[in-house]
């Protein structure tokens, strides 16, 4: 009996020994960092494709107000609502975070000080994003304005609630391959920015029972977290507008048909607006040759 | 004979019509309510398709064309939406039979401020959709502006 007893320790102790390996936290080291020189101008661009300003920016800001990176817009989801944090350059914000420190939380989701972000904050796609893009956003970033608003708490349930179970989920989800071929540079250039920056499937791919994004129905359309109806399919198969058409939506937000893009995808055309022409064309491309979902 | 099939093909779509007319009439109170916005949508859709195309150079610029759809857009925009909005037909009390949020009902105001901005906007593109492109095209972007506006705040996404 007493040896029983103890294996089962000695087991029990193995488990969460593991457990707590498989959840701790992996930080990138700062030297990954090393010589690069940002470009906060370039980054204004990358800072308008990831689409930073459509989620942190106050509830209801608009023009030059979504710049104030203050946060407090609520995302409802299965798992709770998600309210998002002010990333303003400032002490409530992202004030005095070092470059490495900001990508470890914009591509790992880890807090400087070490804790899981939850994935609501999409570093499942920023993951994909190259040096120089984050170093450049991170210089853009400082020269906004400062909030002092107070981030505030989600309000997600136990066992949600727990970050660091979050470390479990990063390592079933979190993962820097692309999840589509490319079969021409456009479409690498597409791809890059759809899955990447502009996280496209965030929203229109499917999610699982815990909530991560499921690759063989990639951009194969959606139930709405947030409410009534659902994200739509945009692959090929399934949405058949031409290259140029949806060029034409993500700058002006009209259809073929000239309905005009609504909620959230409104905020992603006024984003993907600012970006040059053929940025556009090649996230057309990327969308065309989406694969028809399995 | 062509005429025995186009008297056969005239009834059928007799029939068909009015089916659909009387069928849309058995709905609830809210659903005749949002068949009845819908159909105000999809006669601004139609007429600013004709105007679009022309903007975007996919259909030859014509000003009697273009002064018909803008007028028809104008009157279609200026309907008083008086009776368009009863409370518990939005998309979470109607269970995803239209797509307008919650949320025109906790801000009348500003809902109201903008179905008169598209009011505005394409009264104003009917006063000039008859004089040149450039005209037309550049009212029609404020249109397009109003549009995207309520959109943005008020829409939901398709069931």
């Amino acid at each position: 009996m007493a040896a029983f007893l103890r294996w089962s320790v000695f087991l029990a102790l193995i488990v969460a020994g593991v457990g707590w390996w498989l959840t701790a936290p992996a930080p990138r080291p700062a030297s990954d960092f090393d010589g690069l020189t940002a470009d906060a101008a370039r980054g204004a661009l990358t800072f308008a494709t990831a689409g930073c300003a459509s989620c942190h920016a106050a509830p209801g800001a608009a023009g030059e107000a979504k710049l104030t990176l203050a946060g407090g817009q609520r995302f409802a989801s299965p798992f709770g609502t998600f309210i998002a944090p002010n990333i303003s350059p400032g002490p409530e914000g992202i004030g005095g975070w070092t470059l490495a420190q900001f990508a470890n939380a914009v591509q790992r989701g880890i807090s400087p000080q070490g804790a899981h972000y939850f994935p609501a904050f999409p570093y499942t796609s920023y993951i994909r994003a190259n040096d120089q893009d984050v170093a450049d956003i991170h210089a853009y970033m400082q020269s906004l304005p400062v909030s002092d608003a107070a981030s505030l708490p989600h309000e997600v349930a136990f066992p949600f609630n727990i970050r660091r179970a979050v470390g479990l989920w990063k390592w079933l989800y979190l993962e820097d391959a692309w999840v589509t071929e490319a079969a021409s540079p456009e479409i690498e250039r597409g791809r890059y920015l759809s899955e990447a920056l502009a996280h496209c499937a965030e929203c229109h791919t499917p999610r699982d029972a815990l909530g991560g994004l499921d690759a063989s129905a990639w951009m194969a359309g959606a139930p709405n977290p947030s409410g009534p109806g659902r994200i739509p399919a945009i692959t090929p198969d399934k949405l058949f507008w031409s290259e140029p058409d949806l060029a034409e939506y993500f700058n002006s937000g009209f259809t073929p048909e000239f309905d005009s893009a609504g909620g959230h995808m409104a905020d992603v055309i006024e984003n993907l607006a600012k970006l040059p022409p053929e940025d556009r064309a090649a996230l057309a491309a990327y969308v065309k040759a989406l694969p028809a979902a399995e | 004979m062509a005429f025995r099939p186009l008297i056969a093909t005239t009834a059928a779509l007799t029939i068909a019509v009015t089916t659909a007319a009387f069928s849309g009439g058995h709905g609830s109170p809210q659903e005749q309510v949002i068949g009845a916005r819908n159909a105000v949508m999809t006669l601004y859709s139609f007429n600013a398709g004709i105007l679009g195309d022309m903007a975007k150079g996919a259909a030859e610029y014509d000003a009697a064309s273009a002064q018909a759809a803008a007028s028809n857009l104008a009157a279609a925009a200026t309907m008083d939406q008086m009776h368009f909005w009863p409370e518990g037909t939005d998309n979470v009390a109607m269970g995803g039979k239209t797509r307008a949020t919650p949320a025109i009902w906790e801000n009348p105001d500003d809902y109201a401020a903008k179905v008169k901005m598209m009011a505005d906007a394409s009264t104003a593109l009917a006063a000039v959709a008859g004089d040149g492109k450039d005209a037309m095209a550049a009212a029609f972007g404020d249109v397009g502006a109003s549009c995207g506006a309520c959109h943005r705040a008020y829409r939901g996404p398709r069931n």
